[in-house]
């Protein structure tokens, strides 16, 4: 069996996921997407591969690589669909309303004079998400009519093109953490709590991790929200509130590098499990 | 041991480095990326970009 693994900058989870593949006797090969070449008409230098594992640094790479990979019938985890409905929060959000899953209400507008009123619709305080990105990069919790405007208008001048999709969220006021959940398949195999200080808990921006037992309500609905995404290998992040557990996003190329050691879960063996089984089938 | 393309330090490095890995110089704080494991090269690494994420 040979995977491929489509990454550029090797980050700890892919020293661990090439250690894991090593360690169950999986042969591998990188490729780099700075330096691949796809010829459209001609996918035989991916033919060798019985899957080919997605770890792109970039969205946009990742998103077109995965589509002609599955164009040509080439099993990648995760899929094209996946990392096309997670990769952007509208997408991702009108999935799982219809999934019927409980998200935090969220309003779209296209200039910022309907942003303004759809924020205003929504009051204060709202959140105001770039469609597209991760880390917590660009989103902004905006508490009065006057940062909106000053927002709005940044994003106006400065933005690209796609800052002008303007993706407004209710703020939810979280107890201090929220929690992401690891799915594999079909099994919720381990969640943290992210807690911080600050409103935004992305361990990225500093957000400490601590193990969180999966109950069945976080597994049932991290399962759910995996599927209504395309499923795969995915990282689910709920928000609780006083109205249960809300799925807030999916990320479809998961880092889990303070995870391990918090949940005693060996995430990267069951993610090359995982990868072993879908090759297979 | 290799210098870095930024400050010329000198920069310690493991045996186990993957071309594409990034460490960091501690004298100047640059990213580095490894561009070659064996002879061992370094550069710069790339600025994040708006894309990247998980």
């Amino acid at each position: 069996m040979l995977v491929g693994v489509l990454c550029s900058r090797i980050r700890i989870e892919e020293k661990l996921l090439f250690e894991a593949l090593k360690a169950q006797g999986m042969a591998y090969e990188k490729l780099d997407d700075r330096t691949l070449i796809f010829d459209l008409h001609d996918p035989a230098p991916f033919r060798k591969y019985d899957l080919i594992l997605e770890r792109a640094i970039n969205h946009s790479r990742a998103q077109y690589a995965l589509h002609m990979l599955n164009n040509w019938g080439i099993k990648t985890v995760n899929t094209a669909h996946t990392a096309h409905v997670c990769g952007d929060k509208l997408l991702t959000t009108q999935a799982l309303r219809q999934h019927n899953l409980p998200v935090p209400r969220n309003l779209v507008a296209f200039t910022p004079e309907s942003a303004l009123d759809a924020i205003e619709q929504l009051g204060y305080p709202v959140v105001l998400k770039p469609c597209v990105g991760s880390w917590g990069r660009l989103v902004a919790k905006i508490n009065d009519r006057q940062a909106a405007e000053a927002v709005l208008e940044h994003k106006q001048i400065l933005g690209s093109y796609h800052h002008s999709i303007y993706y407004i969220q209710e703020y939810v006021d979280k107890p201090g953490y929220d929690i992401r959940s690891f799915v594999v398949g079909d099994e919720t195999i381990c969640a943290i709590y992210r807690t911080s200080d600050h409103w935004i808990t992305n361990t990225a921006l500093g957000g400490k991790a601590s193990n969180c037992p999966v109950t069945p309500e976080i597994d049932a609905l991290s399962r759910a929200a995996a599927k209504a995404v395309g499923g795969g290998m995915l990282a689910v992040d709920l928000l609780e509130t006083p109205d249960g557990l809300w799925v807030n996003e999916v990320n479809y190329t998961m880092e889990f590098r303070n995870s391990i050691d918090t949940t005693g879960v060996d995430i990267p063996r069951k993610m090359v499990e995982y990868i072993r089984q879908e090759a297979s089938a | 041991m290799t210098s870095c393309p930024e400050c010329e330090a000198d920069v310690p490095v493991d045996n186990d480095l993957e071309t594409g890995e990034i460490i960091l110089c501690e004298e100047c704080g640059a990213e580095l990326e490894v561009i070659s494991e064996d002879p061992l090269e370094l550069a710069l690494a790339p600025d994040e970009e708006e894309d990247w994420g998980e």
